[in-house]
C-alpha cells in the first residue's frame, strides 16, 4: 500500500485521487450520483473492489483491474432463501434477511488468494473463495445464539457487519464487529465463533457490561502485532491487549476522544493509533466546533489532540467508521461534509485536499 | 406477449435495453424473469433475494399499480403495457 493513492467511496461516486508531488487529483470518477459505501483495492493482487448503494436498484458489487478506469458488475451477496432476521422493531418478529447495505469488503490472508470477506446489513458475513465471483453466507456467524435477542440497528434499520479482522499471522483467525451486536472472534476460518466483549461498556442498554448488545463501530489490530487491537464505540474508544479476551477503556476523562466513528492502527508501532472524536452519540459533530485528531502513543493512557491545519471554528465535519486510513507516515480521512484531509507527519500537521467533496463514506489508500 | 417499457434510469446500466420490449409471461413475475433472461442481471435491479419488488421501484399495469408487490403476481393479459419506474426520490 502506497501513500500516494485514495480510493474514496462517496455519497455521489466513487473517486480515485492521485498524488502528484505536493498536488492531488481525480484521476478516476465513476458512478456520478450513486453512492459508494465502501471501495478499496485488495493489496494481493491490486483488484479495486466498490459497494455501491443504488438505493432504488439494491446493493451492487463492482471490481477493477485497472485501479478504478473500468468497473465491472459481479454479483453481490444474497442472503440464501431460508435466512431471517428478528426484527427488534416490530418485537422480534421473523422476517426475511435480504442484503440492504454493503459495510466493507476485506481480503483474506495472503494464503488464501481467492478469499474475501463482505459484511453487510442485516449482519451477515459473506465469504468467497473464487476471488469474488460468488459469495456465501457464514452461517457459524449467522446462527451465533446471540443473534436473535441482541442484534439491531443503531441509527440503521438493522445490525452491519461493520469491521472484519483477519490476523496476518493467521488467516483462520478473525474478528467481526457487529454495530450494534457486539464482537466476535473465530479461531477456525469462521466455522464457529465466541463474543468478545469483555470490558466493553453499553451505556445504552439496561445492563451496560451484558455479554452482547454492544456496539462496535471500528474495530483494526496493530498490524506489527495483531494481538493489540484498537476498537472505537459507540460509548468510547476501547483498547485489547490480549486479542480480544479484555477489554479496556482508553477514552480521555477530560477530552473529546471518546464518540466518534473510525480508528487507525500505526502499521510499526502497536502503541499508537488514531480516532477522529465527535461530540456525544446525540449530535455527531466535531467537538466545540473544533475538528481534531485524537493520538495516543501509549497504548491510550494518554492522548493528543492534533489540531494544526483543521478547522477551528464553526466545524460540523463528522467522519464516518471507514473514511479514516493510514499508510505508513500519511494519514488520511473525510468527512460527511466533503471535507478530505492529509497528513504526512502522523497526524502532526494536515492539508486539506478539498472541501467540496460529496459526503465521504470511506476512504482508503492504495 | 406484453410490451414492457422502462425509466430511461435503467439505461444507465444496461444500454442495450430497449425503449419497449415485448416479452411472454402470464404474471408480472414472469416478465421479470423473462425479461432477466434477455438482460441478464436486469432482475435484481427490479426484485430483492427473494422475489420482491424493491421498495422505490413501481411496475403499472396499464394506468394501474401491480398489488402483488411481494409474489408479483398480478396477471398480466396479451398486449398489457407494463411500465417500470424508479421512485423520484434522491439527494
Amino acid at each position: 500500500m502506497s501513500n500516494s493513492t485514495l480510493i474514496l467511496g462517496t455519497r455521489k461516486g466513487l473517486l480515485v485521487l492521485r498524488r502528484n508531488g505536493q498536488a492531488w487529483r481525480i484521476v478516476h470518477e465513476t458512478f456520478p450520483g450513486i453512492p459508494v459505501s465502501y471501495a478499496a483495492v485488495d493489496p494481493r493482487n491490486d483488484t479495486l473492489w466498490a459497494c455501491a448503494d443504488h438505493g432504488h436498484w439494491g446493493q451492487k458489487l463492482y471490481r477493477s483491474h485497472d485501479g478504478g478506469a473500468t468497473l465491472t458488475e459481479v454479483e453481490a451477496p444474497k442472503y440464501p432463501e431460508d435466512a431471517v432476521i428478528y426484527d427488534v422493531w416490530a418485537d422480534g418478529a421473523e422476517k426475511p434477511a435480504k442484503v440492504s447495505y454493503l459495510w466493507t469488503v476485506v481480503p483474506g490472508g495472503n494464503d488464501q488468494p481467492e478469499r474475501l470477506y463482505i459484511g453487510t446489513e442485516p449482519g451477515g458475513l459473506f465469504q468467497s473463495d473464487d476471488g469474488g465471483e460468488t459469495f456465501h453466507l457464514v452461517e457459524g456467524l449467522w446462527n451465533h445464539p446471540s443473534r436473535r435477542q441482541n442484534w439491531f440497528g443503531g441509527g440503521r434499520d438493522q445490525a452491519g457487519a461493520c469491521s472484519i479482522v483477519v490476523d496476518p499471522r493467521d488467516s483462520h483467525h478473525l474478528f467481526v464487529g457487529v454495530s450494534v451486536g457486539g464482537v466476535y472472534e473465530s479461531l477456525d476460518g469462521g466455522r464457529t465463533w465466541q463474543g468478545r466483549n469483555k470490558g466493553l461498556r453499553a451505556d445504552f442498554l439496561p445492563e451496560p457490561y451484558a455479554e452482547y448488545g454492544h456496539d462496535p463501530h471500528c474495530i483494526t489490530a496493530s498490524p506489527s502485532n495483531p494481538d493489540v487491537l484498537w476498537q472505537q464505540n459507540h460509548c468510547g474508544v476501547f483498547h485489547s491487549a490480549n486479542g480480544g479476551r479484555i477489554w479496556t477503556d482508553i477514552s480521555q476523562a477530560d477530552g473529546p476522544v471518546r464518540f466518534g466513528f473510525p480508528v487507525a492502527a500505526d502499521p510499526y508501532d502497536d502503541n499508537t493509533a488514531w480516532v477522529v472524536p465527535g461530540i456525544s452519540d446525540e449530535k455527531r459533530m466535531a467537538v466545540g466546533g473544533a475538528l481534531c485528531v485524537g493520538r495516543t502513543e501509549d497504548g491510550g493512557q494518554s492522548w493528543t489532540e492534533l489540531r494544526e491545519g483543521l478547522p477551528q471554528e464553526r466545524c460540523y465535519d463528522i467522519v464516518f467508521r471507514h473514511a479514516l486510513d493510514v499508510s505508513g507516515e500519511s494519514l488520511a480521512f473525510g468527512s460527511t461534509t466533503g471535507n478530505l484531509f492529509l497528513s504526512d507527519n502522523r497526524g502532526d500537521s494536515w492539508q486539506c485536499l478539498g472541501n467540496y467533496f460529496p459526503p465521504i463514506y470511506s476512504v482508503r489508500f492504495a | 406477449m406484453s410490451r414492457v417499457k422502462f425509466t430511461r434510469h435503467l439505461v444507465r446500466f444496461f444500454p442495450d435495453l430497449g425503449d419497449s420490449i415485448e416479452v411472454e409471461g402470464k404474471t408480472v413475475a414472469a416478465v421479470v424473469a423473462a425479461l432477466d433472461e434477455q438482460y441478464p442481471g436486469l432482475a435484481d435491479y427490479i426484485v430483492d433475494e427473494r422475489g420482491t419488488l424493491r421498495r422505490h421501484v413501481n411496475i403499472f399495469l396499464g394506468r394501474d399499480l401491480i398489488h402483488d408487490r411481494e409474489t408479483l403476481q398480478d396477471p398480466v393479459g396479451e398486449n398489457d403495457q407494463i411500465f417500470i419506474f424508479q421512485a423520484l426520490s434522491g439527494g
